[in-house]
C-alpha cells in the first residue's frame, strides 16, 4: 500500500516541473511573436481599417446626398438616396467628358502596363540570364535611373509633344510611360532566381533561337512577377495626375483629370463631385478585392513606391 | 557491327552534304547569342533616353533661354531665369511649404508605419486580411483622396471642424492657416501611403532572425526595449530606402496641393503653394517656359542634395553606433 502510494505520488510528482515551467516558456514565445496576440492588436488593426475605409464611406455619404448635405451643421451619418442621380449627373456633365475619361483611363492603363511588362521582361531576361559586354554597368545604370525624378522633364516633354502634334492626345500620356526602370529591375531580380539555366540550355539544344527561348521559356517562367508588375503599373497609371493634367485637352481627359475639372466647375455641387470620385475609384476597388493579396505580397517582395 | 557502322556513317554523309548550311546556321546562332541581349535591352534604353533622360537634360537648355509657350525659343539669357526665380519671394515660400509638408507627412508616416508593421508582425489570425486592410487606401487616386479630404477639412462646414465644434473647440482654418493647411495636406499623403510603408517595413521585420529576440529575452529585455534595440537597428537599410524614396516623391508633391481648393494656385496667400505648383503656374499659367525650366532644375538639384544629405546622415549615425 505505502509502497504503491509512494510510487504513485512519485509518478504524479514527476511531470510537475512542466506545468511550472511552461507559462514562462509560453510567455517567452509570446514575446518572440509565437503566441497569438490579444484583443489589443486586433482592436488596433480594426481601428486602422475603419480609418482606411471611412473617407470612402464619407465620399459615398456626400455622393448620395444632395447639394444641401454639405452645408448642414449637423452631421448626417447615413447615405441618402441620390447616388444614382448624382452619378448620372456626372456622366451627363457637358464640361467634363466623363465617358471619354473612363475609356481613356482604361486604354492608357492597359497599354502602358502591357508594354512595361513586355519590355521589362525582355530586358530582365537579358540582364538575368545572358552574358554580354557591359551588362553590370548597364544594370547599375538602370537602378540609378529609378532615383531620377524624370517628372521634372515636363517642360521639354511638353514642347516635344506639341511639335509632334501629340499634345492633347492620349498618346502623349502613353509614350513616356511605356518603359519603366523599376520594371526592368523587378523582372531581372525575379528571373535570375526563378528561371534555371538548364531550361534555357535545353531550349537552345533543341534548336530554338534566343527570341523563341524568351517567348516559350522565359515568358511562362516570368508570369507571376509579370502579373504583379502589371498590377502595380496599372494602378500607378490609373491614378497618375501631373503629366496627364498638363498635356491632355479638357475634352479628352483621363479620370483624375476629369475629377479635377468637375471640382473646378464654376458652380460646384459637391454631391456630384463625390459621385465622380466614387465612379472613378470603384474599378480599382474591384481590382483590389480580386488581386489585393498579390499587391500585398508584391510590396513585401520589394515593389517600391511608384 | 554492321548495324552500328551504317548508323554512324549515315549522319556523316548527311553532314558533308549540308556542311555550308550548318556553318551558316551556326554563325547565325552565334550572332544571335551575341547581339540579341543588346536588342532585348534596347527598347528600355532608347525609350528612357528619349522620354526620360533627354527632357530632363534639355530642361537645362530651356532654362537659359527666353522661352514662351506661344513664341517658342527666344534669346539666350544666361542665368536670368534662375536669378528671377531666386530673387522673388514665391520660390522661397514654395520651398518652405514643400519642406514643411514633407516633414509633417514623412516623420509621422514612418513612425506610424513602424507601429502598424510591429502589430502585423505578431502571429495574427487572418494575416492577409489585415495586411490588405491597411493597404486599401493605396488604390484610391491622390486626386480622389484630396477631393474627399479637402471636403472633410472644410473651413466652414467641414466634418472635422464640426466634430471639433461638438467638443467645444474653435474651428481651425484648415485652408486659411499656413500650418493647418500643411497638416491637412500631409494627412492626405499619409492616408494613402502609411499602409504601403508599413508593409515594406513588415517584410524587413520578418527577415530579422528570431534568435535575437530569444537572446534579448534571456537578458531580460522587455518588448519595447527589444523593439528599439533589435528591430530598429535591423531595419536600418529598409528605413533608409523608405526615407530616400519618400524624399524623391515628397518634394515633387503636386496633386494634393493643386486640388486642395477650387482655384489650384496653392491658396490665396500661397499658404500651401509647393515648388511643383509654382513650376506649373510659371509654365502653364504665365506661359513662361524658361522660368518653369529653371524651377524644375532647381528642384532637381534640391532633391539630389537632400538625397545625398540623407545618405551622409545615416552613414554618420551608422558609424556612431
Amino acid at each position: 500500500m505505502t509502497g504503491s502510494g509512494l510510487l504513485e505520488r512519485r509518478t504524479t510528482k514527476r511531470p510537475e516541473p512542466h506545468p511550472v515551467r511552461s507559462p514562462a516558456r509560453r510567455r517567452r514565445r509570446g514575446l518572440v511573436n509565437g503566441q497569438r496576440p490579444g484583443w489589443k492588436a486586433y482592436g488596433f488593426l480594426t481601428a486602422i481599417m475603419l480609418g482606411s475605409m471611412f473617407p470612402l464611406y464619407w465620399s459615398f455619404l456626400i455622393g448620395s446626398g444632395d447639394a444641401s448635405t454639405i452645408t448642414r451643421q449637423d452631421i448626417v451619418w447615413w447615405p441618402g438616396g441620390n447616388f444614382i442621380d448624382n452619378a448620372l449627373a456626372v456622366l451627363a456633365d457637358d464640361s467634363v467628358n466623363f465617358w471619354r475619361a473612363i475609356g481613356n483611363s482604361i486604354l492608357v492603363s492597359s497599354v502602358v502596363s502591357a508594354s512595361v511588362v513586355l519590355f521589362s521582361t525582355l530586358a530582365g531576361f537579358a540582364f538575368a540570364k545572358l552574358r554580354f559586354r557591359g551588362r553590370n554597368g548597364l544594370l547599375i545604370f538602370v537602378i540609378a535611373t529609378m532615383a531620377v525624378p524624370t517628372q521634372l522633364g515636363v517642360v521639354p516633354l511638353f514642347i516635344a509633344m506639341s511639335q509632334l502634334q501629340l499634345a492633347g492626345s492620349v498618346w502623349a500620356v502613353i509614350l513616356p510611360a511605356i518603359v519603366s526602370a523599376f520594371g526592368v529591375f523587378w523582372m531581372t531580380q525575379y528571373l535570375s532566381q526563378a528561371l534555371p539555366y538548364e531550361l534555357i540550355e535545353a531550349a537552345r539544344v533543341d534548336g530554338a533561337s534566343l527570341i523563341r527561348t524568351f517567348w516559350s521559356v522565359a515568358m511562362p517562367a516570368a508570369r507571376p512577377a509579370a502579373a504583379m508588375l502589371a498590377l502595380f503599373i496599372f494602378i500607378a497609371t490609373w491614378t497618375n495626375f501631373f503629366w496627364p493634367f498638363i498635356v491632355l485637352d479638357r475634352q479628352n481627359p483621363t479620370l483624375p483629370v476629369a475629377l479635377s475639372l468637375l471640382q473646378s466647375n464654376y458652380f460646384v455641387d459637391y454631391s456630384v463631385v463625390m459621385a465622380g470620385v466614387i465612379l472613378s475609384t470603384v474599378p480599382l476597388l474591384i481590382l483590389f478585392v480580386v488581386a489585393g493579396r498579390h499587391l500585398v505580397s508584391g510590396i513585401m517582395q520589394g515593389a517600391i513606391k511608384g | 557491327m554492321t548495324m552500328t557502322d551504317t548508323g554512324l556513317s549515315a549522319p556523316i554523309v548527311q553532314k558533308q552534304r549540308s556542311v555550308r548550311r550548318v556553318a551558316f546556321s551556326q554563325k547565325l546562332s552565334r550572332w544571335d547569342l551575341k547581339l540579341s541581349p543588346y536588342l532585348y535591352i534596347s527598347p528600355f534604353f532608347v525609350l528612357f533616353a528619349i522620354t526620360g533622360l533627354f527632357p530632363l537634360l534639355y530642361t537645362a537648355w530651356v532654362s537659359v533661354h527666353e522661352w514662351n509657350l506661344i513664341g517658342g525659343q527666344g534669346d539666350f539669357v544666361g542665368v536670368d531665369n534662375f536669378a528671377f526665380v531666386l530673387s522673388n519671394p514665391p520660390f522661397w515660400i514654395a520651398l518652405r511649404n514643400t519642406f514643411s509638408i514633407f516633414l509633417i507627412s514623412a516623420v509621422p508616416q514612418i513612425a506610424f508605419a513602424l507601429l502598424i508593421a510591429a502589430v502585423l508582425d505578431r502571429n495574427l489570425r487572418a494575416k492577409t486580411f489585415w495586411r490588405m486592410g491597411v493597404l486599401l487606401p493605396y488604390v484610391v487616386a491622390p486626386v480622389a483622396v484630396t477631393l474627399i479630404f479637402s471636403n472633410m477639412f472644410g473651413d466652414q462646414y467641414g466634418l472635422i471642424n464640426n466634430l471639433l465644434g461638438d467638443l467645444g473647440i474653435a474651428p481651425i482654418g484648415w485652408h486659411s492657416d499656413v500650418l493647418a493647411s500643411h497638416v491637412a495636406i500631409a494627412t492626405m499623403v499619409n492616408f494613402r501611403w502609411t499602409g504601403y510603408t508599413a508593409l515594406i517595413l513588415l517584410a524587413a521585420m520578418q527577415a530579422v532572425p528570431r534568435d535575437y529576440y530569444e537572446a534579448a529575452m534571456i537578458d531580460g529585455a522587455g518588448i519595447v526595449r527589444q523593439f528599439f534595440s533589435i528591430t530598429i537597428p535591423q531595419l536600418r537599410p529598409t528605413l533608409i530606402f523608405v526615407i530616400v524614396t519618400s524624399t524623391i516623391g515628397g518634394l515633387q508633391i503636386f496633386d494634393e496641393p493643386r486640388l486642395y481648393d477650387q482655384v489650384g494656385q496653392g491658396g490665396a496667400n500661397s499658404q500651401w503653394m509647393t515648388i511643383t505648383i509654382y513650376l506649373y503656374n510659371l509654365g502653364w499659367g504665365q506661359l513662361n517656359f524658361g522660368r518653369a525650366a529653371a524651377v524644375a532644375w532647381l528642384l532637381f538639384l534640391i532633391i539630389i542634395l537632400v538625397g545625398l544629405l540623407n545618405v551622409a546622415i545615416t552613414r554618420t549615425i551608422a558609424k556612431a553606433s
